[in-house]
């Protein structure tokens, strides 16, 4: 039990000795039961480790997370409004223009895919104009709504569950959209809300699309 | 697409949605994620320290959490930053707590109460007791590696030691916590 290779062996279950040591070790397990039998158990912990589960707190402790933050914002509202409409760096502001090209580009690609009616997507440049910012979402809207329109035929394919959290997931991305939009009529030219909304709008379009895909593929 | 995938993605959708949410200042948004992160927060905080700091550290851990979220950028997934801002802040404690304590992992840290215990029916410990009952150092190291999957060297890093007290103390844990498994 207490010979040299005992304190090897989560090493060697880890793969962490070199080849010498392990063919060395292999062949003393070979002729040491109990250096043999350690090692199974050894293996059985770390197994065991594997299968341990996650158990929530025997109290609630939300009340008091959510009178520190609340606490916190009161605070610090004004000071962190002011530091998120100016923190942005150039690399920051030419990735959300970036990321509001291809979405307009693959709104445009969406609404062409579904044959609709089809006002070319005006270019947004990664001069954040506000006019422009103001409209972007325009084919995209159309692209949603017809997305939309498929899934209400192609539900009745789709079993109760699955079509339950599909519902779910879309309040859920509706309410950021409409707290986005909200947020961008006070503040139409702002790039971080641009980019907010345009990207919970794509999550709202790819969500959609997969889910027709799936209704489509059980047909 | 399989059932399981689909619920997977679209649960990681909403959690995407709320992290936006709960990052431009919606409390609703923050307490959904909280509800749906917390056990593991709190387990991996209770694993880690001890039981009686637990409900504390995974306050403090949601409570930076918030203070933060404006900083994540979405390069993870929020469950992966959120675990891993935790770890951080489990350390930042264990140090001044041990700083408070004097106690700090060595490499012959004893082993005694787990180890010495016999192996009776009447003693037979619970696995998670068992690894509650284990000194300090080799408890951490061990959850770390088996339990997150952390790599010695990570851990090393992040507790002030060298890979080779890490490996140590994983061995150590291991071999004392084979006497507590279920039979």
């Amino acid at each position: 039990m207490n010979d040299q290779w005992t304190n090897r062996l989560s090493e060697y279950i880890d793969g962490e000795l070199d080849a010498t040591e392990r063919a060395a070790l292999e062949a003393h397990l070979a002729t040491c039961g109990q250096c043999y039998a350690t090692l199974s158990e050894l293996r059985q912990v770390v197994a065991r480790a594997k299968q341990l589960t996650d158990t929530p707190p025997a109290t609630d402790l939300w009340a008091g997370i959510a009178t520190e933050i609340r606490r916190e914002s009161i605070v610090h509202r004004a000071v962190r409004r002011d530091r998120r409409r100016f923190s942005f760096t150039v690399p920051q502001l030419l990735a959300a223009s970036i990321a509001l090209v291809l979405l307009s580009s693959g709104g445009a690609w969406l609404a062409v895919q579904q044959r609709s009616t089809n006002t070319a997507e005006p270019a947004v440049t990664t001069q954040p104009s506000t006019a422009r910012l103001a409209n972007w979402t325009g084919s995209t809207d159309v692209a949603i709504a017809e997305l939309q329109a498929a899934l209400a035929q192609n539900e009745k394919r789709l079993d109760s569950t699955t079509v339950r959290i599909v519902r779910k997931n879309l309040a859920i991305i509706d309410r950021a959209i409409a707290d986005a939009r909200i947020a961008l009529r006070n503040d139409p030219g702002n790039a971080y809300l641009n980019l907010h909304l345009a990207d919970t709008m794509r999550r709202k379009v790819e969500l959609l699309r997969r889910v027709n895909d799936m209704a489509a593929a059980r047909t | 697409m399989p059932r399981q995938v689909l619920e997977d993605t679209l649960t990681a959708d909403s959690i995407a949605a709320d992290t936006a949410l709960a990052a431009s200042g919606d409390g609703s948004a923050f307490e959904r994620l909280y509800r749906t992160h917390v056990a593991r927060v709190h387990t991996l905080v209770r694993r880690m320290l001890d039981a009686d700091e637990a409900d504390d550290v995974t306050q403090d851990v949601f409570i930076r959490a918030w203070q933060k979220l404006s900083s994540f950028r979405g390069e993870s997934a929020f469950g992966t930053w959120l675990h891993r801002l935790a770890v951080n802040v489990i350390l930042a404690r264990r140090k001044s707590v041990g700083v408070q304590r004097g106690r700090f992992i060595t490499q012959d840290e004893p082993l005694e109460g787990v180890t010495a215990r016999p192996v009776t029916p009447e003693l037979t410990m619970d696995f998670e007791e068992a690894l509650a009952s284990l000194p300090e150092g080799a408890r951490q190291v061990f959850v770390l590696h088996d339990v997150e999957g952390y790599r010695h060297e990570e851990i090393a890093r992040m507790l002030g030691v060298v890979p080779g007290t890490s490996k140590s103390q994983l061995h150590h844990a291991r071999m004392a916590l084979r006497r507590h498994l279920e039979r």
